[in-house]
């Protein structure tokens, strides 16, 4: 089976994060970048479906030069060939604007399956991939925590997390989107071998009007959401800071919480 | 003109979700804002729900009632509200931000052609436009938004962020109408649903709760929390990436994943705060937060801090509690 995997690369969550000057996104200079943890589980999902049944992995991200990073990554893990969404027409955009160049890449060619993270760790809109599966007139799945594809690849039985630690499960029809939760399997590490042939693999970099685009369409002129600004929530209020070395802050804290919070 | 909004009811075998009365307060709030009306609908509700919803200060209670509502599926939800918006021209349409609600709704605005903006926690008038207000970076920033060009707009709201004691109750009860349906085909073979974890360790009636964050480190690093736990009598929980990377078993999960917990004391140890992690927690009467980074979202929903290395502050409040026993 032909399963095209979408990944975004997002800011480290365990980076010290900064307002950017014009106060509309993070500062991105000082900070490193890596694949969005969920599209990691997406991957490797994939990678371990075409061991299985046989086929291949493309892989697919939208966004700026850096991407480039990240696509090898995938490519050393295992994906056949990637594309790069690299044109600046692309970028800045919503969930709306990002499934739509999605589509259009995903369209040019045949694929099984989709599949892609549940949610970016920056912007958080937990859409692009519902709106892409509607795009493509495919049937999709949020929050999967579970795939098996039936006999003669058809079809697939999906476990669907939900509220309070309950489960469903349902069968869907091939082709569809599925949307992957965190933790439903182990992502591989890459091998010598991996990134060795990583850097001979194919990188394809369309332009909107290679996939049919009007540039408008797509990127931040084709959104419908537009950041006025970013900033820290307001933090810390309330909170009382016990300082000093961890000997005197932790007495301080086991006191306030004896005698003045009386919850020990 | 005035505005016409909607709000989306989830419910599950006759009882209403604690986020729909969320949701009626945001669009009340919403309604006096913009100036306009808010309605709500009801998906698959009997006569009961409608009334319990009609109760509260709303223009009507829209109800979509078929067999193929009954048990979710995105296709029929999609079908069902998509006629009905596209119909109808709601100016927003709101939805507590549910698993459910994010399974389908980005399909639907993609379906009627509606501007989204998921995970709302507030939403503010400025000149003559509505600001959305929504957490980033995992609720380490937040970003404020606009919506532009014509159109409905969606949003979905993040739990807790509109209290349910703020919804108004009607003077006389709302106007109960059927919604007109289209054709509604469900997209999925509804296999079964059950309880993720095998053996229930509940939380939710625990005393005092360790909380144990990414920041912990490893599974190999547990042994100083576990004595923290043991000499406060406490329960051990933990944020998600904890139990993603297997340190701990998914029993112990505490957020919009796991268990809501409402402890009198909940120390959250190496735990940054991601808004998925509050839903869970913040009901606690006391929380403590332990981290390196002061400027975690935690420390916002915390009395009490220790900013620093969590393997010596652990040590030295065990330290403490031994020395004052």
């Amino acid at each position: 089976m032909r399963i095209a995997v979408c990944i975004k690369q997002v800011p480290d969550a365990e980076g010290r994060l900064q307002v950017a000057a014009d106060g509309k996104w993070i500062d991105e200079d000082e900070i490193k970048f890596v694949i969005n943890e969920s599209d990691q589980y997406a991957l490797e999902e994939a990678l371990t479906l075409t061991e299985a049944h046989g086929g291949e992995v493309v892989v697919f991200s939208l966004g700026p030069d850096r991407v480039q990073d990240a696509l090898r990554k995938a490519l050393a893990l295992g994906a056949k060939r990637a594309v790069h969404l690299a044109d600046s027409a692309f970028h800045g955009g919503d969930a709306h604007a990002t499934a739509r160049a999605l589509a259009a890449a995903i369209r040019s060619e045949e694929f099984d399956l989709v599949l892609t993270g549940a949610q970016s760790d920056d912007a958080g809109y937990g859409a692009t991939g519902s709106m892409l599966a509607g795009l493509l007139g495919w049937p999709h799945a949020w929050l999967v925590m579970g795939l098996e594809v039936d006999e003669g690849g058809g079809s697939a039985k999906v476990t669907r997390e939900m509220e309070s630690g309950m489960n469903e499960f349902f069968r869907l029809q091939l082709p569809a989107v599925i949307e992957v939760q965190a933790g439903l399997n182990h992502p591989r590490y890459a091998s010598l071998k991996g990134i060795m042939q990583a850097k001979r693999k194919p990188v394809d970099r369309p332009t909107p009007a290679d996939l049919g685009l009007v540039a408008d369409e797509v990127g931040m002129a084709g959104s419908r959401l537009e950041i006025v600004d970013v900033a820290f929530p307001d933090s810390g209020v309330g909170a009382q800071i016990f300082e000093g070395d961890p000997a005197t802050a932790a007495k301080a804290l086991i006191e306030k919480l004896r005698n003045e919070a009386r919850v020990l | 003109m005035a505005k016409s909004i909607w709000i989306v009811m989830q419910q599950r075998e006759g009882k209403l979700h604690r986020m729909s009365r969320e949701a009626i307060a945001a669009g009340q709030q919403l309604a006096a804002m913009v100036g306009g009306t808010a309605s709500a609908v009801l998906i698959a509700g009997d006569d009961a729900l409608a009334a319990e919803v009609a109760a509260y200060e709303l223009e009507a209670v829209k109800v979509a009632a078929s067999p193929a509502l009954v048990d979710y599926t995105p296709g029929a939800f999609v079908g069902a509200l998509g006629s009905a918006i596209a119909a109808e021209r709601p100016d927003y349409v709101l939805f507590p931000h549910t698993y459910q609600s994010v399974d389908f709704v980005p399909r639907l605005s993609q379906e009627v052609g509606a501007a989204l903006v998921p995970e709302t926690i507030s939403f503010e008038m400025v000149g003559d436009e509505v600001i959305w207000k929504r957490p980033i970076l995992g609720g380490k920033l937040q970003s404020r938004v606009r919506v532009k060009g014509e159109g409905t707009v969606f949003a979905t709201l993040q739990s807790g962020a509109f209290p349910v004691d703020s919804a108004a109750a009607a003077t006389t009860p709302a106007a109960v109408q059927a919604m007109a349906l289209g054709d509604l085909v469900a997209d999925r073979e509804i296999l079964g649903v059950e309880q993720a974890g095998d053996d229930e360790v509940d939380l939710t009636k625990a005393d005092i709760i360790v909380g144990v964050g990414r920041g912990v480190g490893g599974p190999d690093k547990l042994g100083p929390l576990e004595e923290l736990a043991e000499r406060l009598g406490a329960d051990i929980g933990a944020s998600r990436p904890v139990i993603d990377n297997g340190w701990l078993p998914r029993d112990r999960q505490i957020g919009s994943s796991g268990q809501t917990v409402a402890p009198k004391l909940y120390l959250a140890v190496g735990i940054s705060g991601a808004i998925q992690h509050q839903v869970g927690m913040k009901g606690s009467s006391c929380v403590v937060a332990i981290n390196k980074d002061k400027s975690a979202p935690i420390f916002g929903i915390s009395q009490y801090g220790l900013v620093g290395d969590l393997h010596e502050l652990v040590p030295a409040l065990n330290a403490a509690l031994a020395e004052s026993e």
